[in-house]
């Protein structure tokens, strides 16, 4: 019983970022109709969004320790933070240790411009062409956008902790009456499950609440008829495109502390969702949803010792599996809508 | 005006022959015998004034930063070699109890030139770019990488083709074990020896009654590092509680470490390297892992195989964490002091353990060679074989004939707790005598009585 329930809670912050990926991608599918494979690489800039900000605030001057030496023999030198200064080591470091959570502001900029950058300079070329044509181009972006990143960061992980009071696991087991160290949860994977479903509903009562997300739900259904009504729905489409990016983005800033960025992050993941995406059924936000956490606890439980002993290296094909019975049995996946990508 | 026609006379036919004569035996008169046996009957012999070493290391792909490290290392012994900068650990190397016959003028007098290679941490493409520098630039030896699928595939490559291979950075015990070959020669330790040097200091910290469970990266090298410390650790009286297999493209490992607390293990073996060593020790960490009680000790982590480099990657979560290392920057010996004075003076930062094998592995061969009198590569594995040399960073070491393994004390090390710099990530504590970590060359962990190193391979 502990071993399932914990698994379950594993897939719902893996779940999390499958989801917030998988939500981005069928928004800019559902409006633009392009398959974005440079969805992953948002993901990727977004959690060097936290490396840069954490970076930033970390900007030091060098001091030198005559007590001490270098690797050389050289006296050393010591990298005193501004903040240290301007604010006192005490509250300079604590900003600093609070970097991932101020990057979530700090991202929302660069995502819009990055969104904006992309769709306006290169993805709208491609709208009328065939989706052959969309994955090349943006998987190529994809390329070219984690060499710029290995190119300035380096191709090792960066750590980029959480802040220190969110470090560390508590004792969920105990907390719901089991065994003392059974079931242990990361604070911080917690967080990210709780932003992740913030965020989830937040784009969902946009879309749901608003003028403005009542417009691009029709022009998702029938993009002719709203354009005819005299809505400029591509300006529209192309908002929709930036807030898809700075989902990504938001979903990356976050998973920083879990696993250290780098710069091939965006790849690992970007696969996975497209089958979350398809799973879901294409076009559909809320299968997308459904689909990222339902994939996430399954290669969670997959994963486990005990499976692994009975069906040697279902951990590693078990999402292929279940994509493939899913769309065996429902083609249009598990909420898909009729009429998407059948044309 | 007057016009002068030059007619070419009997004379002139006569001097012109003769001249084109002379030309003609020239080469035949420098191929001479003596000369003949050092640069011909081998391929890719080096005819010119210089000599092209190949040094395949991964330039792109998840190793991209060892990768850059061994590059600085290789061209800062072509410098070595050619007599430029200051000598390096080629002013602390002894051989065979003498000196080096390196004088600083290249290799067999011709001065050192390489190409380079993009392994990709990928058999096929480190196998492609091998044969790329040894078909189109004329490479004469073939040397480094970051990963023992890498080494093992190009290993077997150049000894098909006939040259020889100085391995890089392969920890596994196949490079030479069962895999083992005549053209190849590794001077980087291997499971075996890890987990022999660090059992000991395992249960001397942790005590003889523990549980162990070990998650492995799923390939070559993380089976036999598995092996290698699960035999180790047992021998001390440890019970090896499971050991999962986690796929080598994994990033998050929750799912993996979170039942480890719920089996009643109170040590967790992360067989991991590179990328997956850092996200699997950082979400053991995240788990609470460290700070738990288990059996009424502490809970506690081991990481068979540490790398600075990847060790940076996993930020303060490798404080207190044991594991063992190749070469440490920090050692106080000579040549260590020496190796890192010249990279740290041509670079502003020390070496890893990386650029430290292959810096030696290629003062080894240019060693070889010039004690061989030849580039042949029989002539290069009779030179290296069963050579004791010493002032190379790792004290006496013995490049043992049997499978061209090298055998000499082996770093046990700590992650530091109040490191002083960005470099200061380990600390040594124990240095395992070589005698501790010797094995039979048939151990069954090494292919048993059928791994063989077959006859070396001059590739004509």
């Amino acid at each position: 019983m502990e071993a399932i329930l914990l698994q379950i809670l594993n897939g719902l912050d893996k779940g999390s970022a499958y989801a917030l990926i998988a939500l981005g991608l069928t928004l800019i599918f559902g409006t633009l109709g392009v398959v974005n494979f440079a969805h992953g690489a948002l993901f990727m800039i977004g959690a060097f969004s936290a490396v840069t900000l954490s970076r930033l605030l970390s900007t030091s001057y060098t001091v030198i320790d005559e007590s001490r030496t270098d690797f050389l023999g050289n006296p050393l030198k010591v990298e005193m933070p501004y903040l240290h200064d301007w604010f006192g080591p005490e509250f300079g470091q604590a900003i600093i240790n609070w970097s991932v959570p101020l990057a979530i502001l700090f991202s929302i900029p660069i995502m819009v411009a990055v969104g904006f950058a992309m769709e306006r300079g290169l993805i709208k070329h491609f709208y009328k062409r065939p989706h052959a044509d969309q994955i090349l181009v943006t998987f190529g972006l994809a390329i070219v956008l984690q060499e710029i990143v290995k190119a300035v960061y380096g191709a090792n992980p960066i750590p980029t902790p959480a802040p220190p009071a969110f470090s560390g696991s508590f004792d969920f087991g105990a907390l719901i009456g089991f065994d003392p160290l059974q079931i242990m949860y990361p604070y911080w994977r917690l967080v990210y499950f709780a932003f992740a479903i913030l965020i989830i509903g937040a784009v969902f009562a946009f879309l749901r609440f608003t003028t403005f997300g009542m417009v691009v739900r029709a022009g998702m259904a029938d993009r002719e008829t709203v354009g005819l009504l005299g809505i400029d729905i591509d300006k529209r489409f192309t908002i929709m495109f930036a807030i898809a990016a700075v989902v990504a983005g938001l979903a990356g800033v976050m998973y920083a502390p879990i696993n250290s960025p780098n710069y091939h992050m965006g790849m690992d993941f970007l696969v996975l969702s497209f089958v979350v995406v398809v799973v879901g059924g294409m076009g559909s936000l809320s299968g997308a949803v459904l689909a990222g956490f339902l994939l996430g606890i399954l290669e969670s439980f997959a994963s486990m010792a005990q499976v692994i002993e009975v069906v040697p290296g279902i951990n590693q094909i078990i999402i292929y599996l279940v994509a493939i019975l899913i769309l065996l049995t429902r083609p249009r996946g598990l909420m898909g809508r009729k009429g998407v990508m059948e044309e | 005006m007057t016009f002068t026609t030059k007619t070419v006379g009997r004379r002139g036919v006569i001097q012109g022959g003769a001249a084109l004569g002379v030309g003609l035996a020239a080469p035949t008169f420098f191929n001479s015998p003596a000369r003949a046996d050092m640069h011909t009957g081998y391929l890719n012999a080096p005819q010119g004034g210089t000599v092209t070493l190949g040094f395949n290391v991964p330039q792109s792909g998840p190793y991209a930063e060892e990768g850059a490290d061994e590059l600085r290392a290789y061209k800062l012994a072509v410098k070595h070699l050619n007599g430029e900068g200051d000598g390096g650990m080629m002013n602390t190397m002894r051989i065979n109890g003498g000196d080096t016959a390196l004088q600083g003028n290249g290799i067999l007098g011709k001065k050192v030139e390489y190409v380079t290679g993009d392994t990709q941490t990928k058999s096929d493409a480190a196998r492609a770019s091998a044969r790329s520098m040894i078909e189109k630039d004329g490479a004469i030896m073939i040397t480094g990488g970051s990963s023992s699928g890498v080494a093992v595939a190009v290993q077997a490559l150049c000894q098909e083709t006939g040259i020889i291979f100085m391995a890089g950075l392969t920890h596994s015990n196949d490079t030479t074990g069962k895999d083992r070959k005549a053209n190849g020669f590794r001077h980087f330790f291997n499971s075996y020896m890890s987990g022999a040097a660090l059992a000991p200091v395992l249960a001397a910290n942790y005590g003889t009654d523990r549980k162990a469970y070990h998650l492995t990266a799923d390939y070559n090298w993380g089976y036999t590092t598995e092996e290698a410390v699960t035999q180790a650790t047992e021998a001390m009286g440890w019970e090896t509680v499971n050991a999962v297999k986690t796929p080598l493209t994994q990033t998050d490992f929750s799912s993996y470490i979170a039942p480890v607390l719920q089996s009643g293990a109170d040590v967790l073996v992360l067989n991991h390297y590179g990328g997956n060593m850092v996200n699997s020790l950082t979400n053991a960490v995240q788990f609470g892992l460290r700070d738990a009680e288990v059996n009424g000790k502490n809970f506690e982590i081991v990481v068979p195989l540490y790398s600075r480099l990847m060790a940076k990657g996993a930020g303060a979560n490798v404080k207190g964490i044991f594991g063992s290392t190749n070469w440490h920057w920090s050692l106080s010996d000579d040549a260590s002091k020496a190796f890192v004075q010249s990279f740290g003076k041509e670079y502003g930062f020390p070496p890893s353990q990386a650029a430290h094998t292959c810096y030696v592995q290629a003062l080894l061969y240019a060693d070889a060679c010039e004690r061989a009198g030849t580039f042949n590569p029989c002539g290069v594995v009779e030179a290296l074989e069963g050579l004791e040399f010493d002032g190379l960073g790792n004290g006496p070491t013995l490049y043992r004939a049997e499978d061209h393994q090298c055998f000499k004390d082996v770093l046990v090390v700590k992650g530091k707790e109040n490191p002083e710099s960005e470099f200061d990530l380990l600390e040594v504590v124990e240095v395992t005598p070589v005698d501790q970590v010797m094995y039979a060359p048939d151990h069954p962990q090494m292919g048993g009585a059928e791994a063989t190193l077959g006859s070396c391979n001059t590739g004509v």
